[in-house]
Formats: C-alpha cells, structure tokens, sequence
C-alpha cells in the first residue's frame, strides 16, 4: 500500500475516533452487560446462547450502521467542507483517496469490532464462569461479520461517490436488506422461467449475497463452520468489496468536482 | 446570563414535571384498561414471514420469543388462568426461527401438556412440538424421553410412550435408561414403579434446581398416592374382616401389622377419618398427590415449570 494510501486511512480512522464513532461501543456495552444479568432472571437455560446471539447481532448491526453512516459521507463531507481540493491539490490521484477513505473506514471498524469482540467474551466468561473450545467458534462468526462490513463499507463508498449522503444512505441500507434475502431470490430465480428467471438471476448474483456469512445461530449453538465456506466466504468478500470499490473509483475519476 | 440559566431551571423543571405527569397519567389508562396490554397480541403469527423479518439475526429473535413465551406461561401459570391461547404459537414461531433451540422444545412441552392451571392443556400441541424437536435435532435422545414423558403423563398412551423410548433408545449416545424406560412401559404402564422411574430420571438428567425440585414435589406426591391406597386396601381389608371399620390409624397399624404408624413423606402420620378415608395431615404439602385430600379440596398452586 502506498504511503499516501495511508496517510488518507490514518486521517479517516482518527476523523471518525474524533466523531466519537467508538461511543457506540458503551451503548454495546450496557446492552451486554443488561442482557446478560437480566436474561438469567427472566428466561430458562438460554443466558450463553443470548450472550452470543446479542453480542454478535449487536456487533454485526452496530458496525453496519457505523459503514453506512460514516461511509456515505468520506466523500460528499469532503466536498461539501472543500477539503478535498486541498487535498486532491497536492500530489494525491483519485482512486488513491477513495481506496485510503475506504481502509480507514475498515480499520474503524476492524478496531471497533475488536473491542466488542472483547465484551462479548467477557460477558460469556461472567455467565458461564469459564470458556470451552467451542467459544472458539465465536471467533469465526466474527470474522464473518468482519467481511461483511467490508462489503458494506465498499458500497457506502460507492454511493458516497456519485449521490448525496441521505440518498446513499437509503441505497446501502436498501442493498443490505436485499442482500439479506440474495438466497429466496436466487430460490425465485429458479421457479421463475423465461426472460424473468434471467434477470432474477442476474439479480441475486449482483446484490450482495449476506445469508453466506450469517453464522450466528449455528455458532451458538455449537455448530461447527466447514473450513471451505470461511474460504469461500472470504474470497467472495474481497471480490465483492474490490468490485464496488473499482466501481467507486471509476465514478470518482470521471466526476467533475468543479 | 442570568435569564439564560433562569430559563433552563424552568424547561428543566418542566421535563420533570411533564415526564412524571404523562407517566401518571399512563399508569391510570393501564388501570382503566387492564385487559389491554400488549401480551395478549402476536402482531406477526407466521414463523416463516419471522424469519425473514429477521435479516438472519433468527438466533436473537427466537432468544426473544422463547423469553416472551416463558414469560407468558409464567404469568398465566401463576394468575391460575385456564386459556393459554398464545403459548403454541409463540413456541412455534421460537423453534422455526431457531430448530436447534432445544431448551424451548423440552419446557415448552411440560408448559403446553398438563391441564389448567398447571398447564395449557394442549398436549396434542405438545407432541407437535416434541416431534418437530425430534425432526429437527434427531439425535438428541432426550427429545425422545420428553416426548415419551408426554404419552405417558398426559394422554396416558403407553404403547406410544413406550414407542417413543424405544426410538430414543435407539440414537447414538442415548441414555441407557431408555431401553430400560421401554420395556417398563410395555409391561407395567400406569404403575407407581413406573411414574416413580419417570420422575426420579427427570431428577437425574437435569442440572435446573426448578425442574430437580419439581421431580422431588411430584415423587412425594406420587409417595402419597401410592401409601393412600395400599392403607385404604387395608381399611377395606379391616372391614372385611371386622365387619367394622379401624377406630385409629393405630388400629389399623397393628391389624395389618405394619413397622409403625404409617406416616407421609414429611413424618407427619396419615388421618383416618371416620368415614374410613385415609387423608394427609396437610394437603398444602403435596401439591401433586391425588390421593388422601380432603372432599373438595382445591390444590395449590405452585409455579414450577417443569414437567407436569
């Protein structure tokens, strides 16, 4: 990665650390922790399996609310304030700005996501007074997640390049619930024939296929993860997220910032 | 600066003052409406349409279902309601959102079959759920137990109780009592034996202090009923022989030359009254015997959720 690429990331990770972004990870916190003293006293035999489920739901949603918001306005925010001039005036291409905005919003939330990987543990380790190998598990799920927002971020950006922040707003949420249902989709492509079934193929292939990466209550309960799907999982994310992200560029590079 | 701080005092002293109000008036619509709260409605009754709604976090949704279902059952449980309408639907939408959610079969089960007020009522629905359980996770053996507990207590249906020990006795794993369960059944159904076997393996494969005290309760209470009747044979017999009935349980001790006084679980001697039923010193005790209670005597109710 070159060094400006960098330097753009820095900026964008310490940008969003100053919007107070990891704010969120208090809010996370109280959740847990609530969730995992109150659950004992209102329900029967499932305090783990909430700890789990919540912890990596509340992972997994407050990052995509962290990518979208933050991600549609790397771009637009810059313009609106005139930083990108000065920014794109010194010697600064344009993919390079959109590919560093885009590490530095991934670093965030990697960073993001390490912390409350924390909190989940802990609250794991408070309900079951110990950890057995399958808590393991949780470590892949979190990956998962992890390359999920990846995907989210690369669309944020790609919206952020070419519209205003509400309309980018509404696309990337739109695609992460369509993304949401990629597999009934493909499921409807194969009952639909004729012209329909073609373009409710093309459909599901070109939303973001997010039920793949939904491990949350296999891994709660205990189910182990094939070591091909992490594989394939991660292949497809980081295709996925280069594509949107070329996308990005090449509508970044034609727009007339005048 | 002044007017600025003496303003803020005053929108400060409004939110409270508004805050505390419409959480008055609130509490009084409650009181006025009492009927009216939202745990009576499903907005979304369809599992399927749930699933969906969920975006794939199904495993926190049916956390939050099977909570609500307890949470239902418990309060109706404990008002000695008689209608249970929502607590099928709320399992079944728990175990589609998550079919490996186990805990939610088993409970769910011992919440649906017995009758009112210890339970729905519904143990048709209860063998629907036990059995989905079963399809979903088969090599659970103790799916299989809970659904053979079910035939056995509630319809008292020993030739599929018995099937469904034999099935479970079959999975990989399973608990050797099963087999043991099976036999038993097709030779001695609707012994004491039996339902004494029942409860103290339901004692013995669960580690929930609720579900172990719940066995313990229903072992005294089948210990009753089992005393109950071999001392009202014994009164019988007395008679019989007599041609009268025992003036005392004393009496009838000595007659039937039993070790002491026959006493109940608890250590206090059984009563005879002088119309020659046997009954227990307090009723209260036993909440599951169902034998040696007073005439028209009405059982407390104790929230136990496990098993009837």
């Amino acid at each position: 990665m070159n060094a400006r690429i960098g330097y753009i990331a820095s900026n964008t990770f310490r940008e969003a650390v100053r919007d107070r972004v990891l704010y969120n990870l208090i809010a996370f916190a109280v959740l847990l922790s609530g969730a995992a003293i109150l659950v004992g006293q209102i329900s029967i035999d499932i305090e783990k399996l909430v700890v789990i489920n919540l912890g990596l739901t509340a992972v997994s949603l407050f990052g995509i609310v962290i990518a979208i918001f933050i991600g549609i306005g790397l771009v637009s925010k810059e313009i609106e304030k005139r930083t990108l001039y000065t920014v794109l005036s010194r010697p600064v291409r344009r993919w390079e700005f959109i590919v560093g905005k885009y590490f530095g919003l991934a670093g965030t939330l990697v960073v993001n996501t390490f912390f409350m990987a924390i909190g989940v543990f802990a609250a794991l380790f408070y309900v079951s007074h110990k950890f057995v190998r399958a808590d393991a598990l949780i470590l892949v799920a979190l990956y998962f997640i992890v390359l999920e927002f990846l995907i989210i971020c690369s669309l944020a950006l790609l919206f952020s390049s070419f519209s205003s922040p509400l309309l980018s707003a509404v696309f990337a949420f739109s695609l992460f619930v369509v993304g949401s249902f990629a597999e009934d989709l493909r499921g409807f492509a194969g009952m639909a024939h004729g012209l329909t079934r073609w373009l409710a193929t093309g459909a599901a292939y070109l939303v973001p296929n997010f039920s793949a990466f939904n491990v949350i209550s296999s891994i709660a309960h205990e189910q182990p993860v094939a070591a091909q799907l992490i594989w394939h999982n991660t292949l497809y994310a980081l295709f996925y997220a280069a594509m949107a992200l070329s996308g990005a560029v090449l509508i970044f590079e034609r727009r007339n910032l005048k | 600066m002044k007017q600025r701080r003496r303003t803020s005092i005053v929108a400060g002293a409004c939110l409270v003052f508004c805050l505390a109000a419409s959480v008055v008036t609130l509490h009084g619509t409650d009181k006025l409406r009492p009927q009216a709260t939202i745990e009576d409605v499903l907005f979304v009754s369809s599992p399927k349409v749930l699933k969906r709604a969920s975006l794939g976090y199904d495993g926190l949704l049916a956390d939050i279902y099977w909570t609500r279902a307890v949470q239902y059952f418990g309060w109706r449980h404990y008002n000695e309601s008689k209608s249970y309408n929502l607590l099928a639907p709320l399992l079944e939408i728990t175990t589609h959102l998550d079919p490996h959610l186990v805990v939610a079969y088993q409970f769910g089960a011992s919440f649906l079959a017995p009758a009112p007020p210890g339970g729905a009522g519904q143990p048709e629905r209860a063998i629907q759920l036990m059995e989905y359980g079963i399809q979903n996770n088969p090599d659970d053996w103790k799916l299989y137990y809970d659904l053979g507990f079910v035939y056995y207590m509630n319809l008292h249906d020993y030739k599929n109780a018995s099937d469904a020990f034999a099935r479970g006795s079959k999975v990989p794993n399973a608990h050797p009592f099963l087999r043991l369960l099976a036999a038993q059944m097709a030779e001695h159904a609707g012994d004491f034996d039996t339902a004494r076997m029942l409860w103290s393996a339901t004692y013995q494969n669960s580690q929930d202090k609720q579900i172990r005290q719940n066995a313990i309760e229903h072992l005294r209470g089948l210990r009753v009923d089992e005393d109950v009747t071999h001392l009202q044979e014994a009164v019988t017999r007395f008679g019989a022989r007599t041609g009268r009935l025992p003036a005392s349980i004393t009496e009838l001790a000595t007659a039937e030359s039993l070790p002491g006084i026959p006493a109940d679980p608890d250590g206090h001697p059984y009563k005879l009254m002088s119309d020659g039923h046997i009954e227990v010193r307090s009723p209260d005790d036993f909440s599951f015997a169902t034998k040696g209670m007073p005439p028209g005597y009405k059982p407390v109710t104790k929230f136990h959720y496990g098993q009837p």
